[in-house]
């Protein structure tokens, strides 16, 4: 009587209990609406891809069909073809963007990178008041102050310049908020012992902190990646050079103005695929890597 | 063994004279960041507070008007009362509230899957939020294209829901619902992830010690132990909701391609701001809407602050 009374809650929690090793009946209930969700999730996607690849006949069949019968390259060797009002092709805006991206990201990591450690473990004056500053900017939305940006950006000389398309991206309080979170987690020990042996703060960021703080890096990463890689605003408002203006700024302007629908929407959904991809596989390589810094990220 | 250990840091110390190197102010390494956060951070967010009392077209230099604009604002401008207002409630619902218990809904049922079967599902939530405005409305004019042959419609059609195709993008009726429904297909960002990795971290044995407690259900477990348990993801999952309300705000011009949207359909305090600014040239009056906006969304993190900080 009493062995039963204790064996019968245990059952409950196996079957109850987080992140589950094993599969049980009691999952199907769950997967039996996940399944539905995620499809729904991840079908606009899939209808670009399928776009993307589709003849012109295909894109404009009536009904209009999912799938694609015979799959052709010619909507990326068109958009490859297409050059700008400007007469600036098509690639220009794609090495732009490739180097901007590159740009953002690197300087991203680094400048996050520091800042996150200057703030979990040096110490100076005013240290806790920079913080919670730093973690009110979280709810910083660079929308709300687009006009003032744009006059800072006139007044230090950077509009049309090249760096107008890297530098704004670079003032990221989320990334800087989540490195900072994950450093808190490394022992003061570790630190102070290279500290000891005569280390500089450089060799101490290059030799210890970075190679622990991977996790939180790769997420610094994949957010500077997909903000500098679908930011149209700097191309939009600071930029007015055409050939200095991004890749995500001239899809914005495809289907506009090519005037021709019927070309436009494959050649737009080849672009849209360039668009989404490396973002994806980006964040594919990277995702344990972004879970693991996500259990630090918390707000105390 | 004791003594040895102890005495280790004096040794190296000794090996290794504090060489005389120029040393570096404490903060130093904050530095580079400091900089770029105060140009493109703080000073915007001041400027956007001084022009905000200004009359500024930028032909001529500001011209201080007081608080004119904020009355104007709150008075005369018909848009801002009679659809910025309401669009923007009814958006910051559905997307900003709504999205964010979608986030917590989503991120509880992964964690009541296995590590592969969540991992997969993870990402596939987690992958509209890489779009970005542009490609967002490019994926999403495929199904809402206005003729026959859009996904959308045709299906309608073929359910006999619908006679006639819808024009999903310009029609005042449909494109807020449409710009909700894309929204929140693409605000499963790292609010969502943080949240899901919070919950498949708690401590097993706290459920464990719940059920020998009496703890009955799964809903018991969802309000007791689980939110309880990560209050930080919580909050940093409010705030990232609050501010992809904001920033995915442009969506509606993306997916109508006008500013102002069709009838001011899909018009937002974001969308609001750039008319003035850069299409009306209005700088002092966008200003003002911009103070406004920020303040709207203080409000709303500081009820998130109430909700999940950690009382000390």
């Amino acid at each position: 009587m009493k062995l039963r009374k204790e064996k019968k809650p245990r059952n409950r929690i196996r079957h109850r209990g987080m992140a589950p090793e094993h599969f049980d009946v009691g999952q199907l209930k769950i997967l039996a609406y996940m399944v539905p969700i995620c499809i729904v999730m991840a079908l606009p996607i899939l209808f670009i891809v399928m776009n993307a690849f589709k003849p012109v006949d295909e894109l404009f069949a009536y009904p209009p069909r999912i799938y694609v019968k015979n799959p052709t390259l010619q909507n990326f060797v068109d958009l490859f073809q297409l050059t700008s009002q400007t007469n600036i092709p098509m690639s220009r805006y794609l090495v732009n963007s490739i180097i901007i991206t590159v740009l953002t990201v690197v300087l991203t990591i680094y400048l996050s990178a520091w800042a996150g450690y200057a703030l979990s473990k040096k110490k100076f004056k005013g240290r806790g008041f920079l913080f919670s500053v730093n973690q009110t900017a979280l709810m910083f939305v660079p929308v709300a102050v687009q006009i003032p940006r744009y006059f800072v950006i006139v007044y230090f000389g950077l509009s049309d310049n090249f760096l107008a398309n890297v530098l704004p991206l670079l003032a990221a309080p989320t990334c800087v908020f989540l490195v900072k979170q994950f450093i808190d987690q490394i022992p003061d020990s570790l630190i102070e012992a290279a500290v000891l042996d005569g280390a500089t703060d450089f060799q101490v960021m290059r030799r210890i902190i970075m190679p622990l703080i991977k996790s939180p890096l790769a997420t610094v990463g994949i957010l500077s990646f997909s903000s500098a890689w679908n930011s149209v605003e700097a191309s939009t408002y600071y930029i007015n050079n055409d050939s200095l203006k991004n890749f995500a700024f001239y899809v914005s302007t495809l289907s506009s103005q090519s005037g021709n629908v019927v070309a436009g929407a494959g050649v737009s959904a080849a672009a849209s695929l360039i668009m989404f991809l490396p973002s994806l596989i980006l964040f594919i390589i990277l995702q344990s890597r972004v879970m693991n810094s996500m259990v630090h990220s918390g707000i105390k | 063994m004791k003594a040895r250990i102890k005495a280790m840091p004096e040794a190296a110390a000794v090996r290794q004279p504090p060489v005389k190197k120029r040393k570096m102010p404490p903060w130093t390494l904050l530095a580079p960041y400091a900089v770029v956060f105060v140009v493109f951070i703080v000073i915007p967010v001041a400027a956007a507070v001084l022009l905000s009392f200004t009359y500024f077209n930028t032909i001529e230099p500001p011209r201080w008007i007081g608080l004119q604009n904020y009355v104007d604002l709150f008075t005369t401008d018909t848009t801002f009362l009679k659809y910025v207002v309401p669009n923007t409630i009814a958006y910051a619902l559905f997307v900003g509230v709504g999205g964010y218990i979608l986030a917590f809904f989503l991120a509880w049922s992964l964690s009541q899957l296995t590590r592969g079967v969540r991992t997969v599902m993870a990402v596939i939530i987690y992958m509209p939020s890489l779009t970005g405005g542009i490609l967002i409305s490019k994926i999403w004019a495929v199904i809402f294209d206005g003729s026959e042959i859009g996904y959308l419609n045709y299906w309608l059609m073929r359910l006999n829901v619908i006679q006639e195709p819808i024009s999903w993008l310009t029609s005042s009726d449909w494109l807020l619902p449409v710009m909700i429904v894309v929204a929140l297909w693409s605000s499963m960002g790292v609010g969502f992830l943080s949240i899901l990795s919070g919950i498949t971290n708690i401590d097993k044995e706290i459920y464990e010690a719940a059920y020998v407690d009496g703890m009955k259900n799964r809903w018991q477990e969802i309000i007791y132990i689980t939110i309880p348990s990560i209050k930080p993801q919580m909050l940093f999952g409010a705030v990232m909701a609050i501010v992809n309300t904001f920033q995915t705000s442009g969506v509606g011009v993306a997916l109508s391609g006008s500013n102002p949207t069709p009838n001011y359909a899909g018009q937002l305090i974001g969308t609001h701001i750039e008319d003035f600014g850069f299409i009306r040239n209005e700088m002092g009056y966008a200003a003002a809407v911009s103070v406004v906006t920020l303040l709207f969304i203080k409000v709303m993190s500081s009820g998130a602050n109430k909700l999940f900080a950690e009382k000390e």
